[in-house]
């Protein structure tokens, strides 16, 4: 049994001009202490997947096919109360923006008591007691004070440490972590990074790590999801992917990586850029940005093939070893 | 705490000071006091003598300055038709206008949050698809009709509350006479303050409604709902007090301007309070009396604004009135 499961998860967003698909065919599982890293582009999906696992999807929003499993158990049949006993006790998330997830009215100590108090019959002052220590765990200097005081008075890097807290607070299984840096200072970045990696590996905890950067990735992570406009296209071991990337868009990912780059020479993007949701691509959702696009690519999405430890979807993927561009 | 003082004391003279130019120029227009005091068959030379007297020859800015001086001291001239000072004859019927105002304000928080925050909670309910409805209706339904339609209905046909006069009236410790202490006066109370209530109520449910539904879409509730919070908790402690920070500030705003639309409603009523007098004073041309009367309303205006700016601060930690503690 896998601690989380999902299969041929399909996500759609109701809006105006017709039902759009924001997720489809993901499939992945993931067991105790895995550390596994989604990238791509913005847009292409990582934040609704993020939501999905813990069925947070809201209103013109729903999952429209497939499901996510948690330890066996489908997440669209659980009851309110067997949803809200995972949400924030089993799994808990980071957001993106420090300055947006904590509530603007309320002091971290009642932030951080109501989510104990939700999941477990627990008294104020032990409440408390817990509150500190995870506090000093992500350290954060004199917690005691910090339980009275309101986000506003705390610094970005100083708020995401709480948030960390906070979705600490139960011992999770799993942690989803949604590009939780991005908002932060550069200084401030590596230091958040190396406390999520030390604390899911000091605790077994499974990681979900949400980014746009391949370098975090290849440092926090073992598992690596690529997705592209809703879809995961590559999927496999990290270092796999990262020393040789099967799919074109991944190795584009990769060359346009700065320290990819030649010093002085102008780095390489790909071209053109991920299409929105309702425009309709027949066959393989990168084709019109491809190097190596043939016709068949724009004919069918192509299925998974599998490839060393990496499972890749692409046409070309043999042709593309056995003849490679010139140009490279 | 020193600086919302001072940034409130400026705000009163500001508004104060335009008050007192539009009061002073309605004096200035309004009927030539000289008739008030002499007949008609006082020859002319004798009034400009009198004029002179009277100092009404003077430069606008010497009249006004001599005007404004003498309001300081509390002295707003004399109703030409009561004989007394304006000011005490005004204030004399504050408490009447207040208990409209407060009666109004008192329906208006008690069903505007519980029904904002159901529409806003279960949008596609057919409750809130009525409350909805019925409030776009209560926007445009002007106070008059309301008023005739509840006294037909609650007063003439079912004869449940009565529709003109304030009743008895209770002594709160011999300083304060109010309709609220005594069972008479609630009775009269009740259709002028649904009448008076009916022109924000719709618009109160609606502003809470859209905050709330702001709200819910934030992140921290998102990150509150991911905490595995109750359902209950997320709605009424992360949402509804965000919600009620920007209601707060401008229903304010809107109470304050409520004691001016008690015009209306008193004299439908016959509600024996300062806007009703005012339109009296108005058929008289009492300028005096027209003159306390908008000050006195500028006074409550600004009162009301100030509390509710310290009701804000109290509740958003973000906003310190007393500095750090
Ligand atoms: N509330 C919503 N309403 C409509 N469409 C939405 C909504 N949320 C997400 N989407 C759609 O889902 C797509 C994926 O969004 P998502 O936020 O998952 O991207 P992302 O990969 O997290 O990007 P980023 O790196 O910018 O965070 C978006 O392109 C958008 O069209
Ligand atoms: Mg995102």
């Amino acid at each position: 049994m896998a601690l989380l499961q999902v299969n041929d998860l399909e996500v759609s967003f109701d809006m105006r001009s017709g039902s759009v698909k924001a997720l489809q065919d993901i499939n992945f599982s993931i067991e105790r202490g895995d550390r596994v890293g989604i990238v791509g582009e913005s847009g292409a999906g990582k934040s609704v997947l993020g939501f999905s696992i813990l069925n947070l999807i809201s209103r013109p929003g729903s999952i429209t096919g497939g499901n996510v499993l948690f330890e066996d158990r489908d997440l669209a049949n659980l009851s309110a109360k067997e949803l809200r006993d995972i949400r924030g006790n089993r799994i808990s998330m980071i957001f993106q923006d420090p300055m947006m997830t904590l509530n603007p009215v309320l002091t971290i100590g009642t932030q951080m008591i109501e989510c104990l108090q939700a999941h477990r019959k627990i008294n104020k002052n032990d409440a408390k007691k817990i509150a500190i220590q995870k506090l000093q765990q992500v350290y954060i200097p004199s917690p005691e004070t910090r339980l009275d005081q309101y986000p506003h008075e705390l610094s970005g890097g100083m708020r995401q440490r709480i948030v960390i807290a906070i979705g600490l607070l139960m011992d999770p299984e799993i942690i989803i972590a949604d590009e939780p840096t991005t908002a932060l200072d550069v200084t401030i970045q590596a230091e958040i990074m190396e406390l999520i990696l030390e604390l899911c590996e000091r605790n077994h905890v499974a990681l979900i790590m949400i980014t746009h950067d391949l370098g975090v990735i290849s440092q926090v992570t073992n598992r690596l999801f690529v997705m592209y406009s809703g879809r995961i296209i590559e999927q496999g071991p990290t270092k796999e992917i990262i020393n040789d990337a099967q799919h074109p868009y991944t190795q584009g990912l990769i060359n346009a990586l700065p320290q990819m780059t030649i010093r002085g020479e102008r780095l390489q993007q790909i071209p053109g850029s991920m299409p929105s949701l309702n425009t309709r691509i027949t066959g393989c959702v990168f084709h019109p940005r491809c190097e190596h696009a043939e016709n068949t690519c724009t004919r069918t999405h192509p299925k998974y093939t599998t490839s060393g430890g990496c499972k890749v979807a692409c046409h070309m993927v043999e042709k593309m070893k056995s003849q490679p561009l010139l140009s490279e | 705490m020193l600086a919302f003082l001072i940034k409130r004391l400026a705000q009163a003279i500001a508004v104060m000071f335009v008050i007192s130019i539009i009061s002073f120029s309605i004096q200035d227009n309004l009927g030539d006091p000289l008739r008030e005091l002499v007949g008609q068959s006082v020859s002319e030379a004798e009034r400009q003598a009198l004029r002179d007297e009277l100092g009404l020859n003077d430069p606008f800015i010497t009249q006004y300055l001599r005007f404004a001086g003498k309001a300081l001291q509390g002295d707003l001239g004399t109703s030409y038709f009561f004989k007394k000072p304006a000011l005490e004859v005004i204030l004399s019927k504050l408490s009447a206008t207040l208990d409209l105002v407060f009666g109004a304000t008192l329906i208006i928080i008690s069903f505007s949050v519980p029904f904002g925050v159901y529409c806003a909670l279960k949008p596609q309910n057919w409750f809130a698809k009525t409350i909805m409805g019925l409030s776009t209706i209560g926007i445009s339904v002007p106070v008059f009709l309301t008023a005739i339609g509840l006294i037909y209905i609650f007063a003439i046909e079912l004869g449940w509350a009565p529709a003109f006069g304030r009743g008895e009236t209770g002594s709160f410790l011999g300083l304060w006479d109010s309709a609220f202490l005594t069972k008479d006066g609630l009775a009269h109370l009740v259709l002028p303050s649904i009448t008076l209530a009916s022109i924000m109520l719709p618009l109160f449910i609606r502003l809470i409604r859209s905050e709330m539904q702001e709200v819910l879409q934030s992140e921290y509730v998102r990150f509150a709902w991911a905490k595995g919070l109750f359902p209950n908790r997320i709605h009424y402690v992360h949402a509804l007090k965000n919600t009620m920070l920007p209601v707060i500030t401008v229903g304010g705003v809107q109470i304050g301007t409520m004691v001016a639309y008690t015009i209306l409603t008193e004299t439908v009523f016959q509600w024996p309070g300062m806007g009703f007098l005012f339109l009296e004073a108005v058929n008289r041309v009492d300028t005096p009396l027209i003159v306390a009367y908008l000050i006195v309303v500028g006074a409550i205006f600004i009162f009301v604004n100030t509390v509710v700016d310290i009701i804000y601060g109290l509740v958003n930690p973000t906003v310190k009135l007393i500095g750090n503690k």
